[in-house]
């Protein structure tokens, strides 16, 4: 492990507990009072998760076509991670939307798109524990294209909700530029660095024992 | 751009899958008008060195040559000059043996497909069974249209991968005296086989593997049989 | 010895055609996948109806929602039992060493895979307009346009994710968990698109918009497929 890792756990520990400090420190929002702090959460999660469905999709690519190890073992974490923040998005989002507007599950498109996106990188998961020999590449392959859709996802998911009129109106994401909001994405870039680099460390791991199995053969 | 070489060279060839070693510094030189024999028990790797030869598959380390290409440098142009006929045969068994050969003659770019398919047919013996389905062949039957398929697009270099399974003593010798009359036009004949005794008197030269190992290379060998037991019986061999 | 070869002129056409060919005349001498697959799709159909019709009105759009989605399940048995065909005697391998390009041979079975989703539609979009009492058949061009773009779509897919789980464990089951996810736009597409095509009042803008997105996707989608065909076939 790199010697940054261990001082940066610390940071990003120390940030973490002090941020719903900071978060309750920051100012109300008018409609939704306290319920809308959870946005501080939420929306870091969801930039995360992009990133991490990004870091994937590329280094697929550059593993399908380059064939280098390393790619595939940075797809394999990303695509985890993929998992884990796309759950972190949408546990969040419904609990603020209920909170909010009542209601569990609301088909904005966002969260449906985000949930399809979602289920493709579990998808992948699946694929690489049970696909057998050569699934590193169907995986890879699967990842193109999920990356290749998101247009797409968002386009179409977007036009068929307005069929759906929508009980409540759901608001556009205010991007102000709080000091919480920035503070929370700081907290989340750093957390999704350091678990993408502990989890590329476990497939090194993997993949160092692989080769000592192999040198025991020789 | 068609290419065709003298000879096929594996350096160091190695195959793994995860902490499985399929292949472990395979080494050899095959050279035109040669028949190498790849002999060793189940699981010694053979199919796989096949595989490897026709680049279905990369080697995890080592190269392999043909002539003066690299088989990750040439795609289609070498495919033209390779031909395989593996353990599972390879043909459609709801088509006739005229439609499977008349396709992959097509396919494979072997000029006027039609007569391809018909020499081809010729060739096998079977021109009379031209318009039966394969499905309804014996397994002699359909290893004699399988390796008219492999060689009808007139491969520089024949991979044969457990030839001899399930013929009678018939159509075993009647793919020996084909497989001699290749090696007499020139090509490259790569044979992976556990049947020894059809082997013997037919191999230029034997490479022996157990467990993805390169144990024993013989020039010329004969009395196959004895030679391989004791071959294999050596310390040192797990 | 070996004679002056030719490559396959004509190369990648060529090449696709012959594949598509020797699977129209593999299919034609048994019908298996066609009956196989017809049946199951219309099975598919009635397994909904039974489910969704209420006092003999299916829901709204229901008609539009079934209809593609017994293309998807018939699509996705159609894929199954194609490349199961391949898988049997090792065929994929003998077409991976033509001396031809390799995504040819993408084409060809796309096209194969194509083929037969059309016939199963063929019956489809009939019986589904009779059991529904929906106007299915009122815009003919605009539903064979909806139909075509989207089960092209849905085929380059399936066609190379089938393709790659030949050799995988698990097939059966991972092809409808790579599939499905991925092929949302088109199902969304389709569907809303038909729905469109059956209201009294057709609005057909909403329709070419559609339409122009299901093109786009299959445009970016046999090109990524034929872009990473190679790759993915090579062990």
């Amino acid at each position: 492990m790199p010697k940054w890792f261990l001082p940066l756990t610390g940071l990003c520990a120390v940030m973490f507990a002090a941020s719903p400090f900071i978060i309750a420190n920051a100012d109300y929002e008018a409609t939704m009072g306290l319920v809308q702090k959870i946005f501080y959460y939420h929306l870091p999660s969801a930039w995360i998760f992009l990133l991490s469905a990004i870091v994937c999709g590329i280094a697929s690519a550059r593993f399908l076509f380059r064939g280098s190890p390393r790619q595939d073992r940075l797809a394999y974490a990303a695509a985890e991670l993929t998992v884990l923040f796309g759950a972190i998005v949408l546990v969040t989002g419904p609990l603020w939307a209920r909170k909010a507007w009542g209601v569990w599950w609301q088909w904005d498109v966002r969260l449906t798109s985000s949930l399809m996106g979602w289920m493709v990188a579990w998808a992948y998961l699946l694929v690489r524990k049970y696909g057998g020999p050569g699934s590193d590449k169907l995986a890879a392959g699967l990842a193109l294209f999920g990356m290749a859709n998101v247009p797409f996802v968002y386009v179409s998911v977007n036009y068929w909700r307005t069929i759906h009129p929508a009980t409540t109106v759901v608001p556009t994401l205010p991007v102000d530029m709080g000091l919480a909001l920035w503070f929370s994405v700081a907290c989340f870039l750093l957390l999704f660095v350091l678990l993408l680099r502990l989890r590329v460390h476990l497939e090194e791991q993997r993949a160092r024992l692989d080769a000592l199995y192999l040198s025991l053969d020789e | 751009m068609i290419i065709d070489f003298d000879q096929v060279t594996a350096e160091n060839v190695s195959r793994h899958f995860g902490r499985r070693r399929a292949l472990s510094r395979i080494s050899f030189r095959a050279g035109r008008g040669m028949i190498l024999g790849l002999l060793g028990p189940n699981g010694a790797g053979k199919s796989t060195m096949i595989a490897l030869l026709a680049t279905l598959m990369r080697p995890s380390e080592g190269d392999i040559k043909y002539g003066t290409h690299r088989s990750n440098t040439t795609g289609a142009s070498l495919r033209a000059a390779i031909g395989i006929l593996g353990h599972d045969l390879f043909l459609y068994p709801e088509l006739t043996a005229r439609e499977n050969l008349t396709f992959f003659a097509g396919l494979y770019g072997a000029g006027d497909a039609r007569a391809a398919a018909t020499a081809a047919l010729e060739q096998a013996g079977l021109a009379d069974r031209a318009d039966d389905a394969i499905g309804s062949f014996s397994r002699g039957m359909r290893q004699r249209v399988a390796l008219e398929r492999a060689l009808i697009h007139r491969p520089r270099l024949v991979l044969l991968d457990e030839p001899f399974t399930g013929l009678d003593d018939a159509s075993a010798a009647a793919l020996v005296a084909r497989l001699r009359a290749l090696r007499a036009e020139g090509a490259i004949v790569v044979l992976a086989t556990h049947d020894l005794d059809l082997a013997d008197g037919l191999l230029d030269s034997a490479l022996f593997l157990r467990d993805g190992r390169m144990v024993d290379t013989v020039a010329r060998p004969d009395a196959l049989r004895s030679t391989y037991r004791a071959i294999m019986g050596r310390p040192g061999v797990s | 010895m070996p004679a002056r070869r030719s490559l396959g002129e004509g190369g990648f056409g060529r090449t696709a055609w012959l594949v598509l060919r020797k699977d129209l005349m593999v299919e034609v001498r048994s019908l298996e996948i066609a009956y196989t697959t017809l049946f199951f799709a219309i099975s598919c159909v009635l397994f909904f109806a039974f489910a969704l019709v209420k006092e003999g009105k299916a829901p709204e759009d229901g008609a539009a929602g079934i209809l593609w989605i017994a293309i998807a399940f018939a699509g996705t048995l159609a894929l199954g039992r194609t490349f199961e065909r391949e898988r049997q005697s090792e065929t994929l391998r003998a077409l991976l060493m033509a001396p031809a390009d390799r995504p040819a041979i993408y084409v060809g079975k796309l096209l194969g895979i194509i083929a037969l989703l059309s016939v199963a539609e063929l019956v489809l979009v009939p019986l589904v307009a009779f059991l529904f009492q929906a106007p299915l058949l009122s815009h003919p061009f605009w539903l064979s346009a909806v139909l075509i773009s989207g089960t092209v779509g849905f085929s380059a897919v399936g066609t190379l994710f089938s393709a790659m789980l030949v050799r995988a464990r698990s097939r059966d089951v991972l092809l409808p968990v790579l599939l499905y996810p991925i092929t949302v736009p088109v199902i969304i597409a389709g569907v809303r698109a038909t729905a469109a095509l059956l209201e009294p009042d057709v609005e057909l803008s909403l329709v070419r918009f559609w339409v122009a997105l299901l093109l786009a996707l299959d445009v970016v989608f046999v090109t990524l497929a034929l872009w990473t065909f190679e790759p993915l076939m090579t062990d």
